[in-house]
């Protein structure tokens, strides 16, 4: 049985920043809990110690010389800004205002 | 139907090197095919004349300076919606990203400018690549050219049903579970998924970055050589990109020959849970390279059975974060809740509507895999099953030379036929999900039409990481024989697309 109730889902929805009606919640609620549920058997597979893998090939840190390259202009930075004012990207405020 | 539209890329690439006909005249004859039967298949996005024809002209240009810039100069090729184009909208399949043309190309974009290839349009795909049929599609679903009542396969349904219908000779695609290989083989192509780091990922919309990979959609494996030729290499914008040289796939693939060949067939992947008419392909093409002279080996890889499991977590976990950029602020849509909202109700209102229901589902889900509490159980574990599977590849790969697994369980499902049951629709990728997991190499050949439904099917070639070069070998010697028995490539028999009301 499935731990992911309606509740878990509107509070993973904020934490993702996407707004969620409650006829979605609901809906959300069953597919994920059968997805889960599902995935949950990579549980059975894995013992302590195995290691884990973040990246199929392995690599070491790469590095590059610190040499000044061609980048985008401002203009160009901004091009596909929703709003912007001032050579700056323009958003709403930062904090509710009480 | 112009005869230049069924000629094979190499075929058109000597024809314009010969100056038998012109890029421009090449590029044009798809384009208007493209534009013609776009309302059929929806394999495109968008499609510009100007930019496209200004490219051939160009190629046409070079060449008469006795200037070749590629083995493929002057032959047209769709771009998957994912690469970004600086002259053209990048959406990824999203409304949240309806309009927004990038401020600079992908390493993959430059690569084909610079080999003369000029880029008819962008081609449709599952929302930032999340689907196995395109219907994830915000733009709507392509259709597949067999059978417009189907899938084309996705996530880059549009690239292989412009390929497979011939709206244009070559595609590229992205393979994050599959992408390329599925799409391949549900529309009797070719699609090759490189070794991870092969091809750059820089420009590409991200969606899970230790899993995707760019590569080539072609009717011939030779095609699909030479433009994994144009695209691969080094790129020092991209940190994940593999510095040595993989060789060139197109002289592998001159030079195929099966003496000593060892075939590993995957337990697991050979006999359960296959449609019957796509195992019967399987087993035909296993046969032909036996009787051909390969040694054919059965190899064990029991966590496979844990691969969509695993990769079920570690992409939305990847997801998750690599979306959290599309937060109504740099680029793409803002929506504007009412009264005076804050920032970041702006940012739930925009996600909500900018993003479909699976990438939902996805980001969600990813939410929860990597949430504190739940990580080792759930993403720890995942990574965990990524080294058994590289152990169970590396033990198969100390017994054969390369993998063989039919790439798809099915043939193409009817539209509609697995949308609200996403758990269905997640195992189509059950045998292309691996390679991606371990970082290797795989492509997808047709191997015939599973006699149930006269549908094409696929078989899947995996060899180890680096050694592309191989498996486009096995795929041309396995190419040769079928098209021996058929007399031409399987791709001869899709049906010829008209237009409606033309």
């Amino acid at each position: 049985m499935s731990e992911i109730t309606p509740d878990l889902v509107r509070h993973l929805a904020s934490l993702a920043r996407i707004l969620v009606t409650d006829e979605e919640v609901e809906k959300l609620a069953g597919e994920l809990g059968v997805i889960v549920d599902s995935v949950a058997k990579v549980n059975e597979a894995t013992s302590g110690d195995v290691l884990p893998t973040s990246h199929p090939i392995p690599m070491t840190n790469v590095m590059r010389d610190d040499e000044i390259r061609p980048s985008l202009t401002q203009e160009q930075a901004l091009s596909g800004a929703p709003d912007s004012e001032e050579g700056r990207f323009k958003v709403a405020a930062i904090l509710d205002e009480e | 139907m112009s005869e230049l539209v069924t000629k094979s890329a190499s075929e058109l690439a000597e024809l314009i090197k010969s100056k038998e006909v012109s890029s421009k005249e090449v590029t044009e004859t798809f384009f208007d095919r493209a534009t013609d039967l776009n309302h059929l298949t929806l394999s495109y996005l968008h499609l510009n004349r100007e930019t496209a024809l200004a490219a051939a002209e160009a190629a046409d240009k070079a060449q008469s300076e006795g200037k070749s810039l590629s083995p493929l100069h002057g032959v047209p090729i769709a771009m998957k919606d994912v690469l970004a184009t600086q002259d053209a909208p990048s959406t990824a399949g999203s409304k949240i990203l309806e309009g927004w043309i990038p401020p600079y190309d992908a390493t993959v974009t430059k690569k084909v400018r610079a080999a003369g290839m000029p880029i008819i349009g962008k081609t449709n795909m599952d929302e930032f690549a999340m689907g196995s049929s395109t219907e994830f599609s915000a733009y709507g679903p392509s259709k597949n050219p067999w059978d417009l009542t189907r899938i084309p396969g996705g996530s880059g349904g549009g690239s292989s049903s412009a390929v497979s219908g011939h709206l244009a000779p070559l595609a590229t695609g992205s393979d994050t579970g599959g992408s390329i290989r599925y799409p391949a083989a549900v529309t009797g192509s070719v699609g090759a998924k490189p070794t991870y780091g092969a091809v750059s990922r820089y420009g590409v919309i991200a969606l899970a970055s230790s899993l995707d990979q760019i590569g080539p959609v072609a009717n011939t494996v030779l095609d699909a050589a030479l433009l994994q030729d144009v695209i691969a290499g080094y790129d020092p914008m991209d940190s994940t990109s593999i510095v040595e040289s993989l060789g060139s796939m197109a002289d592998a693939v001159r030079t195929a020959d099966i003496t000593g060949l060892k075939v590993g067939v995957v337990k697991q992947l050979s006999s359960d849970g296959f449609q019957p008419g796509v195992k019967a392909c399987f087993d035909d093409t296993v046969a032909k390279l036996s009787a051909a002279g390969a040694e054919v080996v059965e190899v064990d890889c029991p966590s496979f059975e844990y691969a969509v499991a695993a990769y079920y977590l570690i992409l939305p976990a990847e997801a998750s974060s690599n979306l959290a950029r599309y937060d109504s602020v740099r680029f793409g849509m803002r929506v504007m809740p009412e009264g005076n909202p804050t920032i970041e109700r702006v940012m739930a209102a925009t996600r909500e509507a900018g993003f479909g229901p699976e990438v939902k589902r996805r980001i969600i889900l990813g939410t929860y895999a990597l949430s504190s509490g739940y990580y080792d159980a759930y993403y720890g574990s995942a990574q965990k099953v990524r080294t058994l599977i590289q152990q169970d590849l590396a033990a198969a790969f100390s017994k054969a030379d390369v993998l063989v697994t039919p790439t798809a369980p099915t043939t193409a499902f009817k539209l509609g036929e697995k949308l609200d049951d996403p758990l269905a629709m997640y195992l189509n990728d059950i045998a292309t999900i691996p390679a991606n997991l371990a970082g290797i190499p795989g492509i997808s050949v047709p191997n015939g039409l599973a006699h149930e439904d006269s549908l094409p099917s696929g078989v899947q070639i995996l060899a180890p990481a680096k050694q592309d070069a191989q498996m486009y070998r096995v795929a041309s010697l396995i190419e040769q024989m079928y098209v021996g028995e058929w007399g031409a490539p399987l791709i001869s028999k899709v049906p010829v697309l008209e237009a409606q009301n033309g």
